[in-house]
């Protein structure tokens, strides 16, 4: 836990300097595109004295000056698969956002979508030392949380105070300074597998970047996605990727949940691949013009040539109509959202106050999935699209950046995270003289 | 049959890969630094002017070739009649110390400006013993203008050379070919004496009421002044304070007609104990006297 615990501190310290810089670099490896955008940070706009969120959603201190998007190779469900093609995707994405840019980034900031995320609730109660709130007794009660197995081979990559509690008062987000006699904390902590994460640090090493940060893109898509209220008040953001459909669940403006589904719309394409028979590009041409999810009569009627490269005139000369084409989709969208309501289910998002579900992700697009959704997860469906931030071109506002945009959010307004706060003197193995001590003292 | 060239266009799977090598990006990435793109900016093409210079440079005839040039260009500016200097002209200066002035300056006109040295010019005029101070300048119309304020002579120096005159400063101002020249000015004389110029020309003014008695004043030892009278009276003048001196005498004579007598040195070189000797025939005379007398006093 130490080792995790030093590795993200010294991430944050890079990241610090890279905001000192005032240039770094956004990278979103997904499975279907790969996704760079270069952030210059001009040091206005901060937040004000009070913390509250400005005008502008206090992004004005940040713009975005490079941005590019490749085509991703080597990753499958949001994992890296063939690191060579990865390391090549990556350097074509930061090379044409440098080129955009004209400024070198050394730091990078990188987000992904697979490594089987899991979500952990954590809880811990500490009697304070001296009745006021310190710095220390927040770190302390952090580090009292007592950590669950999740097993080797496994990393954590967010671990953030969620709510803290006050003697019978909950629901604070900032006790600091305030009195009391034992203070509580809920944490949240998403562990990923490790080998995941090496794998991408590799990437980016290779890449001769730093990296600066690292996020799971279901916590970046949702801090992008749902607007101010929804965070505050409860909603699940559904990224449906390429490789993978990541799910997070905000409420009080903190994740606290995350899980992700093996399947996206990779998928949808290699149905359509199979069923009619076409190459992948074909498919992905015909799903994005033409795909949907609800067939009507019209649709009988609407023939959609398929074309072929074969050679073969019969052959190349195939149409289905538009009916066929949703019946194929249909049901590998329906699986999808199926297995989101699952995950849903488990995390018991029913028992949320508000059941707000956010569709965002390249495959949100697929024309009529709200209405599908709606069927499925619920009512309160909408489509969202990532906030707008300074300088980001207009290719680059579509529902697919929504994980690139809210890493960027994440970057200039990082939330609080458990390494964030110093290790209480007592966790470390080096002191446990004085801990004895201290058992003395409180005990006779 | 199937269409090559089309094949050729459509070919989607053989698209070239987008990816730059991993040279090309770090090249990129160097070039994108800020201090290599200063330096490829404004060091490299300084480095390469300052090469290309000194290898042209390096060859002696090129390199005359070019002092030839400049010093051509130089002198076809310096020939110009803008800065062309024609005349001399002197103001505040007689006939003789012009034709010095034109003799120690010695110009042939038309000259230019930039070879006009005009702090040595003044120099070389002021060297010159009449000319108290002088300014020189070039005038718009290429005239080259002098003028010069002159010493006014204001003592005579008899030395062993001959006659001198002097200013009040005891400058050298000019020969003097005979006295009756400047019959007005004082005259002073002995070794040293021009060096004392100021303190004779108090004594003068001190003397003003013996009038046509005084001759002049001698230096004597190089120490001490003497007055000497017509009659070959003589006063001689303590190192100290002369002046106040010389003063007590005249007022010793205007009571006692000191100086009319027949006295040939009123000694007042020490103040407590001033001396008068007289004439060998009033000696004598005062001593005939006192025989006739008796003897007595």
């Amino acid at each position: 836990m130490t080792d995790l615990y030093q590795s993200q501190r010294a991430m944050r310290q890079m990241r610090r300097q890279a905001l000192q810089r005032g240039v770094v670099a956004i990278l979103d490896v997904g499975s279907s595109k790969i996704a760079c955008l270069v952030l210059r940070f001009d040091g206005v706009g901060d937040l004000s004295e009070d913390g509250s969120i400005g005008s502008l959603a206090g992004q004005s201190g940040f713009r975005v000056i490079g941005a590019a998007t490749t085509r991703s190779r080597g990753v499958q469900f949001g994992e890296i698969s063939a690191m060579q093609e990865t390391e090549r995707a990556i350097r074509t994405a930061v090379q044409a956002a440098q080129k955009m840019a004209g400024v070198r980034v050394d730091h990078v900031i990188a987000c992904f979508s697979g490594a089987n995320p899991r979500s952990y609730g954590l809880d811990a109660k500490v009697d304070l030392q001296d009745q006021e709130v310190s710095e220390n007794e927040i770190a302390r009660v952090l580090a009292a949380c007592e950590v669950p197995d999740y097993g080797a081979g496994r990393e954590v990559i967010h671990a953030q105070p969620v709510n803290f509690a006050l003697d019978n008062r909950s629901g604070l987000s900032d006790p600091r300074g305030q009195m009391g006699q034992t203070l509580s904390v809920d944490m949240h902590m998403l562990t990923v597998d490790s080998s995941t994460v090496q794998n991408l640090m590799r990437c980016i090493q290779r890449c001769d970047l730093e990296l600066a940060g690292i996020a799971s893109s279901a916590y970046a898509s949702g801090y992008a996605a749902l607007v101010e209220d929804e965070q505050e008040l409860g909603a699940a953001c559904i990224d449906m990727g390429g490789g993978s459909t990541s799910i997070s669940i905000f409420m009080k403006k903190h994740m606290i949940y995350a899980d992700a589904v093996r399947m996206g719309g990779d998928h949808i394409t290699s149905d359509i691949s199979m069923g009619l028979g076409v190459p992948m590009a074909n498919a992905e041409r015909i799903k994005t013009f033409c795909g949907g999810v609800h067939a009507t009569g019209a649709d009988d009627r609407d023939m959609i040539d398929i074309g072929g490269d074969t050679g073969d005139w019969e052959h190349d000369r195939r149409t289905v109509s538009r009916a066929e084409l949703i019946g194929i989709m249909r049901p590998r969208v329906e699986e999808i959202l199926e297995e989101v309501r699952v995950r849903l289910d488990a995390a018991g998002f029913d028992y949320l106050p508000s059941q707000q579900i956010v569709l965002t992700g390249g495959s949100s697009q697929i024309m009529g999935l709200d209405s599908l959704a709606s069927r499925i997860l619920g009512q309160q469906v909408r489509l969202g699209r990532p906030l707008r931030v300074h300088g980001l071109p207009q290719s680059a506002t579509g529902p697919g950046f929504a994980s690139a945009v809210g890493l960027s959010l994440f970057a200039a307004h990082p939330q609080d995270e458990w390494w964030d706060f110093e290790m209480p003197v007592d966790r470390y193995p080096a002191h446990s003289f004085r801990r004895a001590f201290r058992w003395f003292k409180d005990n006779w | 049959m199937r269409s090559l060239i089309r094949r050729k266009i459509r070919g989607q799977g053989t698209a070239a890969d987008p990816a730059p090598s991993r040279l090309r990006y770090r090249f990129q990435r160097w070039m994108l630094t800020p201090g290599i793109r200063f330096g490829l900016r404004f060091g490299l093409p300084l480095c390469l002017v300052c090469v290309a210079a000194a290898g042209y440079m390096a060859d002696e005839t090129r390199r005359d070739a070019v002092w030839g040039t400049v010093h051509s260009i130089r002198a076809s500016i310096e020939e110009r009649p803008e800065f062309r200097v024609n005349v001399m002209a002197i103001d505040g200066a007689g006939i003789s110390v012009s034709a010095d002035i034109r003799e120690v300056v010695p110009l042939d006109f038309p000259v230019s400006s930039f070879d006009l040295d005009l702090a040595q010019i003044r120099d070389l005029i002021e060297g010159l013993d009449p000319v108290k101070t002088a300014g020189v300048r070039i005038r718009p119309g290429g005239i080259l203008q002098i003028d010069v304020v002159e010493r006014q002579p204001a003592l005579i120096w008899r030395s062993r050379d001959g006659l001198a005159l002097l200013d009040d400063t005891g400058a050298h101002v000019a020969e003097l070919g005979r006295r009756s020249l400047h019959p007005d000015l004082p005259l002073i004389a002995g070794k040293g004496a021009a060096d004392h110029a100021s303190e004779a020309l108090r004594l003068f003014a001190a003397a003003k009421p013996l009038g046509a008695r005084l001759r002049g004043l001698v230096r004597v030892g190089e120490r001490r002044w003497d007055v000497v009278l017509d009659r070959g009276q003589r006063i001689m003048l303590p190192e100290a304070n002369p002046s106040r001196a010389l003063e007590r005498v005249i007022v010793v004579s205007e009571v006692k007609d000191l100086l009319e007598r027949d006295v040939a040195v009123v000694d007042m070189r020490i103040a407590e104990r001033p001396t008068v000797r007289m004439t060998q025939a009033a000696v004598e005379d005062w001593w005939r006297i006192r025989e006739m007398n008796g003897g007595g006093l």
